[in-house]
């Protein structure tokens, strides 16, 4: 495997970057469990939320929600900002959109490169061979892009998955445990991309229930138990505290 | 992106899959040559028998390895949840379904090429002269198979028993396509031999309801 580099993002003013999203007494229910319950949060552009909750605790359905995966019980949720009065018509957020999930999203039967040329194909993304090059470089498997996807081990099909979400260039990245399957030099990747996509202007949400080093850049730390917002640092709050807890927590735990 | 773009891009993904895995089409080909050989063994038919229940052996065969063929058609796409990806992607959702409808259409018409000779020499039965009609009425009859197979194999690709589930919700919905597709084919192996106007409209008119069906409905087969 090669020596991951960074990707290559888009030149565009911070502010053109972003893109926000509004939960409005967002509902879940899946028979008669409730998932989330009356959670209203409003992401500006730009915040990187660090979406904490042991596991259960809705973390999940909200970043499916807010991907369009899933559709609320009741409740609304909005993506704002940054978006043509054109593509806000056609309600098209989808392509302002990166998710990285608890699966890969990626078909093993087909190659590294494979894979990504037909997402920049759906994408409709221009230069899309060279992005997908450039992809392929940036998270350390040019060496491998003709190789199928499930002779990769756990920590480079993770890079493929993140690769993937980034290709587009999304404004609203959208990360649900992304660390999971990396290893040190991984995590030192990961962080440091999500770092140059932070200070580019792109909006993240990141859940996690383990305390790992990416959640530093956190500029807000809300707290989910039980499908209930429980506590939120809130925009321009100092997450520090919620992440104190978590370590303190994990630390007591360990 | 317009949905026959997209779709089309699907379809080369579908493709590609199928030719570098040959999970679907060696399976269900190996499984129709069965059903045909075994039905000619138990019946040993005579020219005149076949041509009166030959027409609905070879469906009843293209049936089987329809529905066969189907099942994996959106099960597969649960393995690394790859479906996500696709309805994230900025695409009309029904550029989803049409990519696979048209992709199964392609591998079921393959397993028919190589199944409708065999039935030919087996029951010894003579398409010569009605080749061009009897493909129309093949075309027709399998888009109509594929059209509902795979909004079915959308619908139970969550399912538990899935593989159970399929020929259950499909083959009584597939009940009025069968019959048309039956008496269509067999017009077609009479003595003076003219393709029936009716059943032929029967299958386009299906094909036309159901396809109009999955387009209207496409948001809600493919949601969670």
């Amino acid at each position: 495997m090669d020596e991951p580099r960074s990707f290559h993002l888009p030149e565009r003013e911070p502010a053109q970057n972003s893109a926000g999203i509004v939960f409005d007494k967002v509902e879940k229910h899946f028979g008669s469990l409730v998932a989330l319950k009356n959670v209203s949060l409003e992401v500006g552009g730009g915040e990187f939320v660090a979406l904490l909750g042991a596991n259960g605790a809705g973390k999940t359905t909200l970043l499916r929600i807010a991907a369009h995966l899933m559709k609320p019980t009741s409740g609304s949720v909005t993506i704002t900002g940054a978006m043509t009065s054109r593509s806000r018509e056609s309600g098209n957020a989808k392509r302002f959109i990166g998710f990285v999930g608890h699966s890969t999203l990626l078909y093993d039967e087909l190659s590294a490169e494979e894979n990504l040329r037909l997402f920049a194909e759906l994408y409709s993304l221009e230069d899309a061979r060279e992005r997908v090059a450039n992809s392929l470089v940036a998270c350390g498997l040019a060496s491998r892009a003709g190789s199928l996807v499930r002779t990769f081990s756990r920590g480079m099909r993770q890079r493929m998955a993140i690769a993937r979400a980034l290709l587009h260039e999304p404004r609203l990245l959208l990360l649900d445990e992304p660390a999971a399957g990396l290893d040190r030099q991984g995590l030192g990747w990961f962080g440091s991309t999500l770092e140059r996509l932070r200070n580019g202007g792109c909006t993240v949400v990141m859940s996690t229930h383990a305390r790992n080093e990416s959640l530093d850049l956190a500029t807000r730390a809300v707290l989910l138990a039980g499908g209930r917002i429980e506590r939120d640092s809130g925009r321009g709050g100092d997450p520090g505290v919620l992440l104190a807890e978590l370590r303190s927590f994990q630390s007591a735990e360990a | 992106m317009t949905t026959a773009r997209a779709a089309t891009i699907l379809l080369g993904k579908e493709l590609q899959l199928e030719f570098r895995t040959r999970e679907l089409l060696t399976t269900t080909v190996i499984f129709a040559l069965v059903v045909v050989v075994l039905f000619s063994f138990a019946f040993e038919p005579t020219a005149a028998e076949s041509r009166r229940y030959g027409p609905g052996l070879l469906w009843i065969a293209f049936l089987f390895a329809g529905s066969l063929m189907l099942n994996p058609s959106f099960a597969r796409e649960q393995a690394n949840e790859t479906l996500d990806a696709l309805r994230m992607a900025p695409i009309a959702p029904f550029a989803i379904l049409l990519g696979k409808m048209l992709a199964n259409f392609i591998f079921l018409a393959m397993a028919e090429a190589i199944l409708v000779p065999v039935f030919a020499v087996l029951y010894n039965v003579s398409f010569s002269g009605v080749a061009g009609r009897l493909i129309f009425v093949l075309a027709l009859g399998t888009f109509g198979l594929v059209i509902t197979g795979t909004v079915f194999s959308a619908i139970s690709a969550h399912a538990r028993m899935r593989e159970l589930l399929l020929p259950l919700l499909l083959l009584p919905i597939l009940t009025p396509l069968l019959i048309a597709s039956v008496e269509a084919t067999a017009s077609l192996l009479v003595d003076q031999p003219e393709l029936d106007r009716t059943w032929v409209a029967f299958l386009a008119g299906f094909d036309i309801v159901f396809l109009t069906a999955s387009w209207l409905m496409c948001d809600y087969l493919l949601e969670e």
